[in-house]
C-alpha cells in the first residue's frame, strides 16, 4: 500500500514543485476506495480530486503555498476509514480530510475529524446522517430530501404532470426515503399520487402492479428505484400499453439502464449530479481536461463531485486567509452560490449543499441532457 | 373504474373486469412457469424421496445457455427460438444427468438428509461458479421470439405470455404421454411405487432415476428460458426465488403428483399476481406462503396428493 501512496503522491509533489517556490504546502488528506468492491466509485472520484489539485497548484495554489493532496486507501473495507483518518491527521498533520463516495466509510471517519477540528468535505456521501456527526463535517452534493424536492419541480413544470403513479421498492431505505421526499412537495404544490404500488429488491415480475397501476390513467410514473429493476419496469409498463413518461432518481444512473431496457427506456427520465453533456462553459472545459489527463476518459458524476469537494475546500482556505481548522470550517459553512461543475453550491446550515440537480433522458439508447433545475 | 380505488378496506381493487382478466393474465403465465420448474421438484420426490435443491439453479443455468446461445440465431424469429429453446433443454438435460450421476448416485442408499446437504451444496456450487463464469452483473436477455402485443378490449395480451403458455401446455402433455405412455415411463411409475421390486421386474433402476433428471432438468430449462424472456435481466441467483415458490407448488399440489405440480404453480402464480396488484402488495409472498400453510392444515399431502397413490 505505501507503494501506491507515493505512486499518487509523487505527481502531485511534482507539479507543486513547478508550481510553488518551497514553502511549506497545505497538506490535505483524502480517504478512498481505491481497491475492493467500491472501487470503480472510489477511483473516480480521486481522479476528479486530483485534476482539481493539479489545477489550483498550476494557478498558484492558495495563501502563497501549493497544496499536496495525501491519499490514503480504505480497501472498500469496513473499519480501515477510521485508522486512516487518525493517520493523516496525527502523523501527517493535514488541514482538511476529503472523502468518501460511500456513506458508511463517510460515517467512521467524520468523528475523528470532529474531535481533531479538522474540516471534512464528503465529496458524494448521500446519507443525511453523515453531516449530522458534527459541525466539521460537509458535503458537496445534494442530499435525497433535496433531490425529491427537485424531482417534484421537474414533474411539475417539465412534464406537467398532476397526477403520479408511484412505484416504490419497500426494501431499500433509498427508495422509500426519495419517495416520500417527492410526495411532500409535490403534493404541497397541488399534485395528486393517484396510485402508490410497491416491490422488492430482486423482483422480476412488476407486471401485477402495473396492471394496476394502468387504469388509473396517470401524467407520468415515479419509480425511485435502482437501474436494474427500473429497466424491467419501463419494459413490462411499455408492453402493457403505459405510454406516459417514467422518471426516477439518481438510482438510475448506469449503462445496465439501456442495456437492460432497450427501446424501453426511450424517454424516460432521471436527476442526476451532472451530466458531460451540459453546455456551460465550465463543464465543458473539466470534461476536455479530464479526458487529456486520464486518457480520454468521460469523467463521471464521482469525477465531478471529486472535483468539486477540492475546489470547495480551495476556495474556503482562500477566503479564511488560513489553514486554522475552526477558521476554514466558518469558511466553508459561509459557501455561498460557488460556482462548481456540478452546479451552484450554497452550504446550509445542516452544511448539505443546496444545489441544482441535471436532468437526463434517454434518446437514441445514449444519455442525452436535459436541463438543469435549480431549488 | 378510478372510483375502484375510493375503498381502501377492500383488499382487491379489480372492479373492472379487462383488469381481473389482464392480472388473470399476468398470473397464469408466471404460475405456468412455476409449473414447469415444480414438475421436476416433483418428477425427482417420486422417484428418490428427496428435494433436488440444485434443481432451480439448473434453472438459471438453462436461462443462460439460452442467453449464449440466443447470440448465435437471428433475433426474434420462430424457429430460433425453439432451437435455443431445444438446445438449452438438452444441454441442462445432461447437466441434470451429471449431477445425479457425480453427487447423489453414490448416496443412494445413505440418508435422505445427506443426500439433501449434498444437493444444497450443489445448489451454492453452480450459484457461485455462475458467479465466476457469467458474472455478478446482470445481464440483458435477449428478444428470441417475435414480439407482438395484441389489444383485445382493454386487455394487452403480450406474445411472450401466450408463448409461455403455449409451451408449458405442449411440456406438460409431452410429459403426461411419456410418464403414462411408455416403457421408460411404466418403468419411472414402479421404482416411484417400489424400488425394490422394480429391480426384481427387470427395471434398471439407475437409467430410470438418471432419465428423470434428465427430463425435470430439461423441463427447468424451459422454464428458464421463458422465465427470461417475460423478465429480460438474467443473473447466476435469478433461481433462487422461482426455485422456493416452485418447491412451494410442487407442496401445494401434493409432491410426487404431475397434475398437482401444474395446479399448484398456477395457483400460487396467480394469488401472486393478485396480491401484487393490490395494495397489499409488500405481502405477497407472506400471503402465498399463508395459504399454503392452511392447506396443508386441512390437507396435509397437498391438493391432490393422497398418501396411498402411486407417485411419479
Amino acid at each position: 500500500m505505501i507503494k501506491v501512496l507515493r505512486a499518487l503522491v509523487l505527481p502531485v509533489a511534482a507539479a507543486c514543485a513547478i508550481a510553488a517556490s518551497a514553502q511549506n504546502p497545505i497538506k490535505v488528506g483524502e480517504f478512498a476506495s481505491l481497491t475492493g468492491k467500491e472501487a470503480a466509485f472510489g477511483q473516480s472520484s480521486h481522479k476528479g480530486t486530483l485534476l482539481a489539485i493539479e489545477e489550483l497548484n498550476a494557478t498558484g495554489g492558495a495563501l502563497g503555498r501549493p497544496f499536496e493532496l495525501i491519499t490514503e486507501d480504505n480497501q472498500s473495507k469496513q473499519g480501515e476509514s477510521a485508522t486512516i483518518a487518525k493517520k493523516l491527521i496525527s502523523r501527517d498533520k493535514i488541514v482538511a480530510l476529503l472523502g468518501e463516495v460511500a456513506s458508511g466509510r463517510s460515517l467512521e471517519a467524520a468523528p475523528i475529524a470532529q474531535n481533531a477540528r479538522i474540516p471534512m468535505i464528503s465529496p458524494s456521501s448521500t446519507n443525511p446522517k453523515v453531516t449530522e456527526m458534527g459541525s466539521y463535517v460537509f458535503r458537496v452534493c445534494f442530499i435525497d430530501p433535496l433531490q425529491g424536492r427537485l424531482l417534484a419541480k421537474f414533474a411539475r413544470s417539465t412534464l406537467k404532470a398532476q397526477r403520479v403513479a408511484l412505484l416504490t421498492s419497500v426494501s431499500s431505505p433509498y427508495s422509500v426515503g426519495l419517495a416520500k421526499y417527492f410526495k411532500e412537495p409535490f403534493v404541497e404544490g397541488g399534485g395528486e399520487i393517484i396510485i402508490e404500488q410497491k416491490y422488492s429488491e430482486n423482483d422480476k415480475d412488476f407486471k401485477a402492479q402495473l396492471t394496476a397501476i394502468k387504469p388509473t390513467k396517470p401524467d407520468a410514473v415515479f419509480v425511485p428505484g435502482y437501474y436494474t429493476e427500473a429497466a424491467l419496469i419501463c419494459k413490462q409498463a411499455r408492453d402493457l400499453g403505459i405510454d406516459v413518461p417514467i422518471f426516477g432518481g439518481d438510482g438510475w444512473e448506469a449503462p445496465q439502464l439501456i442495456e437492460i431496457g432497450g427501446t424501453a427506456v426511450e424517454g424516460t427520465y432521471y436527476t442526476t449530479h451532472y451530466s458531460p453533456e451540459s453546455t456551460s462553459a465550465a463543464v465543458q472545459k473539466f470534461v476536455k481536461d479530464f479526458r487529456a489527463k486520464f486518457a480520454g476518459e468521460t469523467p463521471d458524476a464521482m469525477s465531478a463531485l471529486g472535483y468539486d469537494s477540492a475546489m470547495v475546500l480551495a476556495d474556503a482556505i482562500k477566503r479564511a486567509g488560513t489553514t486554522d481548522g475552526p477558521k476554514v470550517r466558518d469558511a466553508l459553512a459561509a459557501t455561498k452560490n460557488y460556482s462548481g461543475i456540478t452546479g451552484s453550491i450554497t452550504i446550509d446550515r445542516q452544511r448539505n449543499a443546496t444545489k441544482s440537480a441535471v436532468v437526463v433522458t434517454v434518446k437514441d439508447g445514449k444519455f442525452k441532457f436535459v436541463e438543469t433545475i435549480a431549488p | 373504474m378510478i372510483e375502484a380505488f375510493n375503498f381502501p378496506l377492500s383488499p382487491f381493487n379489480f372492479f373492472s373486469v379487462s383488469e381481473f382478466l389482464q392480472q388473470l393474465l399476468n398470473g397464469v403465465s408466471l404460475g405456468a412457469i412455476y409449473a414447469l420448474i415444480a414438475l421436476g421438484y416433483t418428477m425427482v420426490y417420486g422417484v428418490l424421496r428427496f428435494i433436488n435443491f440444485a434443481h432451480s439453479d439448473v434453472f438459471m443455468v438453462g436461462a443462460f445457455i439460452g442467453y449464449y446461445m440466443g447470440k448465435l440465431v437471428p433475433e426474434g424469429t420462430l424457429w430460433g427460438g425453439l432451437g435455443v429453446l431445444a438446445v438449452s433443454m438438452i444441454g441442462c438435460a445432461i447437466l441434470g444427468m451429471t449431477i445425479e450421476r457425480l453427487a447423489y448416485r453414490r448416496l443412494r442408499s445413505a440418508p435422505t438428509l445427506n443426500v439433501l446437504i449434498t444437493a444444497i451444496g450443489v445448489s451454492l456450487l453452480l450459484e457461485y461458479s455462475g458467479q465466476v463464469f457469467f458474472g455478478a452483473a446482470p445481464r440483458n436477455f435477449p428478444a428470441l421470439f417475435p414480439v407482438r402485443n395484441f389489444a383485445v378490449g382493454g386487455l394487452i395480451v403480450g406474445s411472450n405470455q401466450l408463448i409461455v403458455i403455449a409451451v408449458s401446455v405442449i411440456l406438460m402433455i409431452v410429459l403426461q404421454l411419456i410418464v403414462y405412455r411408455t416403457r421408460i415411463g411404466t418403468a419411472m411409475r414402479a421404482v416411484s411405487l417400489n424400488p425394490k421390486a422394480a429391480v426384481l421386474m427387470g427395471v434398471n433402476n439407475d437409467v430410470v432415476i438418471s432419465f428423470t433428471f434428465g427430463l425435470g432438468s430439461a423441463l427447468a430449462a424451459a422454464g428458464g428460458i421463458l422465465y427470461a424472456l417475460n423478465y429480460p435481466s438474467i443473473d447466476p441467483l435469478m433461481g433462487v426465488m422461482p426455485g422456493l415458490k416452485a418447491f412451494v407448488a410442487a407442496i401445494l399440489g401434493g409432491i410426487g403428483n404431475i397434475p398437482g405440480a401444474a395446479l399448484g404453480g398456477l395457483i400460487l402464480g396467480t394469488v401472486e399476481t393478485f396480491v401484487s396488484g393490490s395494495q397489499w402488495s409488500t405481502y405477497k409472498d407472506a400471503i402465498a406462503f399463508a395459504i399454503l400453510i392452511i392447506i396443508l392444515l386441512f390437507r396435509p399431502a397437498g391438493l391432490l396428493g393422497r398418501f396411498t397413490v402411486e407417485k411419479v
